[in-house]
């Protein structure tokens, strides 16, 4: 292929030139755009007959199109919205509703998969058998179980709790049964912007305090206690700030009134089940990613660790996994997408996410399945190039730099 | 979901490429989307035949166009499936406990082909709760089947009496079952018809009862794809001859002689007289073999809904007109 190519740019460039349109479909370069611009019409011409043909059909038939469906109201309950919601409320609102559900779910399991795979994928290098062992049975009993039975087993698992009127309860704070936990919420009165700002000045200068730091043993090779500094500043400030104000803060406290408990900070089940079943699946993928990155850093590094005396908890953390992270992290992009995914199986168990609410109930009052669709589908890749987007910026940090 | 998504575009051309009483008689067989599963209505047995009122019309309409009701493919759908499989063309009857409404016959593409059960969605709760009326259900967490009608007319109800809930939908009527007998919702919003067959599937029946309530009007019917008005009719007047058959005084016993002997309506109805058959592009004995093969509309309640059935309902709305209900079949002449 390639040798031929260039013959034929040879006999192009060694042509008369009045053999002009001859030479100029000849020139690679051009056929090339010619190819394309055919390509480019064709695919054009290819989705404009989907879609009109698609909208043809579907007035055809008398199915109603366009998307003026997202102003009319809803007329349906969410069972949880991190927006204040009404039945009244359009299916655009139910649309943002789903979205931030889907969301939320998506980072609790990006979160708890990434801590449950990075325990079990270093404790799977541990020298004591026990752990070892663990991590391995982990990794082997949840990535060979369906996810979607694992969520439903979860799900059981909290239907088998007790009703509300006979919950578990934990010292008249916090409450469990089979509606949901319901945990005490922290209320801030007036005069609560001071610790908030305590917190926030606090976070700032741990930033800075490590940066220095950091800096100080690049120049001198002097080391500083940075974890105690940090703990000492973030609990230290708001404390003096709490006490400051007078202690501007109360619990809002749980209490059952009627059928349910009402007060503090509900959270259902379906979530929880929801959440527990994607970390642990992920987790055990997340795991083996880890394993397989640890691996790759070749043991003379850790061999070389030691005979410079450094501690076996530095090791991992300062020679082992800083560079193991340039072929975990390829991999941990693709499981949280997977994750993401994953979440529309809350539509075995109800978890009012953007497939369960928008792809489904939305979908059956309306009808309109051709634009629901769609624009379901946008969301999930919006969501999924973000993650994409995000991890390839951490990927380049982590890769080695080749000169 | 996607796929049916798509599905709906490819098939949509199919479903004009000829009717759809062309096409069953073709292939033999009407493809009928029913429930996953629900007492009385559409309900698999341990041998996997299908029984059940919205059965029955499916059978009645194998009856009448192929002359043999047994000649139907039975689709379990749930409810957030339904109207796309009949929309795609997957199925030729969604005989579904499905209600009429104003929204769904005006903006899906499709008609319902009359009624064959009068609901109306109703409250279960627990005997333990000691609860008496919807009204005091305020706060309360409540079971429904998702995509349904009842998911409206409980926000109805709790809006116009001012009073909060918390919906817990479930995909079909056996998962909300299970949820309030596991206590995740304190009640179970229904149909009426639906509350009685999902109360004796629970272990322990008697634990539960029915409020009083009947906070909507959920007429169930038949539905079929809009601009076939061959196949629509067929359908139609299925519907109707099982009605005006009961009416008439026409069982699946009896059948036979009324058609030879019996009275002018009913030997028009039976096809012995008249071309109603032909009118409709079906054979002269369409509505015999209705009656015959499935039974009349009384004998198809009863034994499904009826004291014929564990479910014992009484006819109530759906009695005919001259006996206190409001079954009523046009004119068959």
């Amino acid at each position: 292929m390639f040798s031929k190519k260039t013959t034929e740019q040879i006999e192009c460039e060694n042509r008369p030139s009045h053999l002009g349109i001859k030479s100029f479909y000849n020139n690679p370069k051009h056929r090339g755009w010619i190819y394309q611009s055919f390509l480019f019409l064709f695919l054009i011409g290819f989705f404009y007959s989907i879609v009109s043909n698609t909208l043809d059909n579907m007035s055809a038939q008398g199915i109603k199109s366009g998307f003026s469906f997202l102003n009319t109201s809803a007329g349906f309950d969410v069972l949880m919205s991190l927006l204040p919601f009404q039945t009244t409320d359009s299916y655009l609102k139910v649309f943002t509703i789903g979205i931030l559900n889907t969301i939320l779910v998506s980072i609790i399991g990006i979160i708890f998969s990434t801590l449950l795979g990075f325990i079990f994928g270093v404790a799977y290098f541990s020298r004591n058998y026990l752990i070892k062992k663990i991590a391995i049975i982990y990794v082997e009993i949840f990535r060979n179980i369906p996810v979607i039975l694992q969520v439903i087993f979860w799900y059981t698992v909290f239907n088998a709790l007790p009703i509300a009127r006979e919950s578990l309860n934990f010292g008249d704070t916090v409450f469990l049964n089979v509606t949901g936990l319901y945990l005490p919420l922290l209320v801030g009165e007036s005069g609560s912007g001071l610790v908030y700002s305590a917190l926030i000045v606090a976070i700032v200068s741990v930033f800075l305090v490590k940066r220095w730091a950091t800096k100080r043993q690049e120049k001198t090779g002097e080391q500083f206690p940075i974890l105690w500094t940090s703990l000492g500043l973030i609990t230290g400030l708001p404390l003096l700030a709490l006490l400051v104000s007078g202690v501007p803060f109360h619990f809002d406290y749980p209490a059952l009134k009627g059928f349910n408990f009402r007060g503090g900070i509900t959270i259902i089940p379906e979530l929880i089940s929801l959440a527990i079943a994607l970390s642990i699946y992920t987790g055990a993928f997340i795991a083996e990613a880890v394993r397989a990155g640890i691996q790759s850093v070749p043991a003379g590094q850790t061999e070389a660790a030691r005979s410079v005396g450094l501690k076996e908890s530095k090791i991992m953390s300062l020679i082992v996994v800083p560079q193991s992270m340039r072929v975990i992290t390829p991999m941990l992009n693709s499981e949280y997408q997977s994750l993401v995914k994953n979440t529309t199986i809350a539509t075995a168990i109800g978890y009012p996410e953007l497939f369960t609410v928008f792809a489904g109930s939305v979908l059956n009052q309306v009808g309109q399945a051709v634009e629901i669709m769609f624009m379901t589908l946008v969301i999930y890749f919006c969501i999924n190039m973000t993650i994409s987007f995000v991890m390839n910026r951490f990927n380049k940090r982590s890769e080695i730099t080749t000169r | 979901m996607t796929l049916a998504a798509v599905g709906l575009v490819v098939a949509a051309q199919s479903s004009f490429a000829g009717s759809t009483l062309d096409a069953v008689k073709k292939k033999g067989s009407v493809s009928c989307g029913v429930s996953t599963g629900l007492a009385g209505f559409s309900q698999k047995d341990e041998k996997g035949n299908w029984s059940g009122l919205d059965v029955d019309v499916c059978r009645s309409v194998a009856a009448a166009v192929l002359g043999d009701a047994s000649k139907v493919q039975f689709k379990p759908l749930t409810a957030k499936e339904r109207f796309l499989a009949l929309q795609s063309g997957e199925i030729d009857i969604l005989s579904r406990n499905t209600t009429w409404t104003h929204t769904r016959d005006t903006s899906l593409g499709l008609n319902f082909a009359g009624v064959i059960y009068y609901d109306g969605a109703g409250f279960m709760v627990s005997k333990k709760l000691g609860v008496k009326s919807a009204t005091e259900l305020d706060g309360a967490n409540a079971c429904i089947q998702a995509g349904t009608s009842t998911e409206l007319a409980i926000a109805d109800y709790f809006r116009e009496n001012k009073m909060s809930y918390k919906a817990i939908t479930f995909d079909t009527s056996d998962q909300t079952r299970a949820g309030f007998e596991s206590g995740r919702c304190d009640f179970l919003v229904s149909d009426q018809s639906q509350l009685y067959a999902l109360r004796i599937g629970l272990k322990d029946p008697s634990a539960a009862i029915v409020l009083p309530e009947v906070i909507s009007k959920e007429p169930l019917g038949p539905v079929v794809r809009q601009n076939d008005d061959e196949w629509f009719n067929v359908v139609k007047w299925v519907v109707n001859a099982s009605i005006e058959g009961e009416f008439q005084g026409v069982t699946s016993a009896n059948a036979k002689e009324l058609q030879a002997n019996g009275k002018p309506g009913q030997k028009r109805l039976l096809g012995s007289e008249g071309d109603l058959g032909e009118k409709l592009g079906l054979p002269a004995d369409w509505a015999y073999q209705v009656i015959k093969q499935v039974g009349n509309y009384s004998e198809s309640f009863e034994r499904n809904v009826g004291q014929g059935s564990p479910l014992k309902i009484a006819r109530g709305l759906n009695a005919q007109w001259n006996k206190g209900g409001i079954m009523y079949s046009p004119a068959m002449r």
